[in-house]
């Protein structure tokens, strides 16, 4: 047996990835069929899952509600199709302002003086490694009323003898998107970085004896370049975005009401797991279609790995 | 051209980018040596050898920790240590498995063909295509009924009841693990020649024989690499472990949130001050051991 074990290669590759496939199959795979199975089923009164197959509750998620007010059979209720439209504009708008702020600074670094680059990004490395939910916390004391944000503009009004009243910064859309903003930028600016070092500095001088400017030379050469790293970027940024609800729980409150809140809504507080798991498998669908169409037109490489 | 040359654009673009990084963490350290226990404005440092010391209006005794008196409060709060205790209960169990089993896979990968292959692939790319909620849900779905069916079916009561807790937290971290440390062990098999693997079998070697003196010295780097970024996603999962804790297997990011939705201490920065000054060591000893790595190659 031994023996035979050992001429079969191909036993011998099974045996190995063995541990981690059923590991996945039962912490990944079978929880995704369970997922689905359940989103299609209904709540009992008393919280437990009756299976079956029905597609209210995706019908709900897009506006049709079988659970009017007025007792009709059917309504159109927006509530969660706002909540998936909130999601997904505030993802594109986090991102393209990720992107905004990501890319001076990763060009900053990917053109420093080597021996400056790893001091350069050391220091995006750190605000990375602290806890996603101290993060948080510190935009929290920022955007108080009492918070240091007001604390600051109460001084420079002083300063130049105006009156000024504290801004309410905390529980809107705004403070979400700082947020989401705040914890995402570093997955964008490392693979840019990466697809930025790449770029030969002969490129530049070719460009530059070519007579292009350095408006010119940034469009025409070092843009197209750093795609692949732009595109990993925003796969790193996009799909965390979609699916994060503690930002909006503690930045938003009770007033932004993303996706993700949903879901962990129907899990822990409304009890009806059918319908959280018809919301997340949306949510996985919806970010597998951006993902898939967005990489099918760029590509990307190794500057996933690389963040 | 100088190929370091600098537009004042660039320049400004950057000095904003680094304040909007570290302002936050700044203020949050800051606001850990607060004399105020409500912690709404900072009221100033709280002073080393007095007596009493006036907090939100009264007169208290001063503790013999001085400034650092949030940071004593936080040795001495049991909640926050036995958090302590689980995140690292859990990152180094989980670490030590998710190491072992998603190297073993990354030598499958790289290194064999089978017929499972494809599916092996697909269920550890999955993972870092999908938002972690989605993950966690489904766990959650897989624990609740599974753990629902069993209970029934072997009339489990009170304290032998399968509920949630470290052995499930542990689990579903491994799971979240494994895909990364795969990759980067991958990609450090990918660079390395498979002739020299060849030529220890040329040499007379068995396949052990081979792996223990030619493949895992070359990949003890990624081993390890993949282990430390296992171990950090492991200490800073939120998500995952939201939906798989149960009583008693609260982690300290499980235990911030539950504070930031009740009453906020100073005790909550002094916490988010020990954590952002260990992952700062941690990166800076990284960093100067790959510089020196570097350097000697």
């Amino acid at each position: 047996m031994l023996k035979r074990l050992r001429e079969n290669k191909s036993a011998q590759g099974t045996l190995l990835a063995l541990p981690t496939t059923l590991w996945m199959l039962a912490l990944l795979i079978i929880p995704l069929i369970l997922t689905t199975i359940i989103s299609f089923g209904q709540r009992s009164p008393d919280g437990n899952v009756i299976y079956s197959f029905s597609i209210d509750n995706y019908l709900r998620l897009f506006g049709f509600s079988t659970n009017c007010d007025n007792g009709a059979a059917n309504c159109f209720d927006p509530l969660y199709a706002q909540i998936l439209w909130r999601s997904l504009t505030l993802a594109f708008n986090s991102t393209v302002l990720v992107i905004m702020l990501a890319y001076p600074l990763a060009y900053f670094i990917a053109r420093a003086h080597p021996k400056k680059r790893n001091t350069f990004l050391f220091m995006v490395l750190i605000p990375l490694w602290t806890n996603f939910v101290i993060r948080v916390y510190a935009w929290m004391m920022l955007l108080r009323t009492q918070g240091v944000i007001n604390i600051v503009l109460g001084w420079i009004a002083a300063a130049l003898h105006i009156s000024f009243t504290p801004l309410e910064m905390l529980y809107t859309p705004g403070a979400v998107l700082v947020g989401m903003v705040y914890e995402f930028l570093p997955f964008m600016i490392l693979p840019i970085y990466t697809s930025l070092e790449k770029i030969d500095n002969s490129l530049y001088e070719a460009a530059a004896d070519l007579g292009a400017n350095s408006i010119k030379t940034f469009l025409r050469v070092t843009l197209p370049l750093s795609m692949p790293g732009v595109v990993a970027g925003t796969i790193l940024v996009f799909i965390p975005v979609m699916g994060t609800f503690i930002v909006s729980d503690i930045l938003g409150g009770r007033q932004v009401i993303l996706i993700g809140n949903l879901i962990q809504r129907q899990f822990l507080d409304a009890r009806d797991p059918t319908f959280g798991s018809a919301a997340s498998l949306i949510l996985m669908i919806m970010t597998l279609i951006v993902t898939y169409f967005y990489t099918r037109k760029f590509g990307f490489g190794e500057e996933i790995v690389a963040a | 051209m100088n190929p370091f040359r600098r537009s004042p654009f660039i320049l400004a673009a950057t000095v904003l980018v680094y304040t909007f990084l570290y302002a936050p963490i700044l203020v949050l350290i800051l606001y850990s040596f607060n004399a105020s226990k409500a912690n709404v404005t900072f009221e100033g440092f709280i002073p080393a050898f007095s007596q009493n010391v006036v907090m939100d209006g009264s007169l208290v005794k001063a503790s013999p920790c001085g400034p650092f008196h949030w940071f004593c409060e936080l040795a001495k709060n049991r909640e926050v240590m036995d958090a302590a205790k689980n995140t690292l209960t859990i990152a180094f169990t989980a670490t030590i498995i998710s190491t072992i089993i998603g190297t073993m896979a990354a030598i499958a990968m790289q290194r064999y063909d089978f017929k499972m292959k494809p599916f092996s692939q697909l269920s550890l790319y999955i993972p870092i295509v999908i938002p972690e909620i989605v993950m966690g849900i489904g766990i959650l779905t897989l624990f609740s009924q599974l753990f629902g069916v069993l209970n029934s079916a072997f009339h489990l009561t009170g304290g032998s009841r399968l509920a949630l807790g470290l052995g499930t937290v542990i689990v579903s971290h491994i799971a979240f693990m494994v895909p990364f440390v795969t990759l980067v062990v991958q990609a450090r098999l990918q660079g390395f020649d498979k002739a020299y693997e060849e030529a220890a079998m040329d040499l007379g070697a068995n396949e052990w024989i081979t792996f223990r003196r030619v493949t895992f010295p070359m990949i003890l780097p990624g081993v390890l690499s993949g282990a430390l970024l296992a171990f950090t996603l492991s200490l800073d999962d939120f998500v995952i472990t939201f939906f798989t804790n149960g009583p008693g297997s609260t982690t300290l990011p499980i235990y911030v949130y539950g504070l930031l939705r009740r009453i906020i201490t100073p005790q909550v920065n002094a916490l988010s001050t020990v954590w952002i000054t260990l992952v700062f060591l941690v990166v800076l000893t990284l960093q100067i051991v790959q510089n020196r790595e570097a350097k000697q190659q």
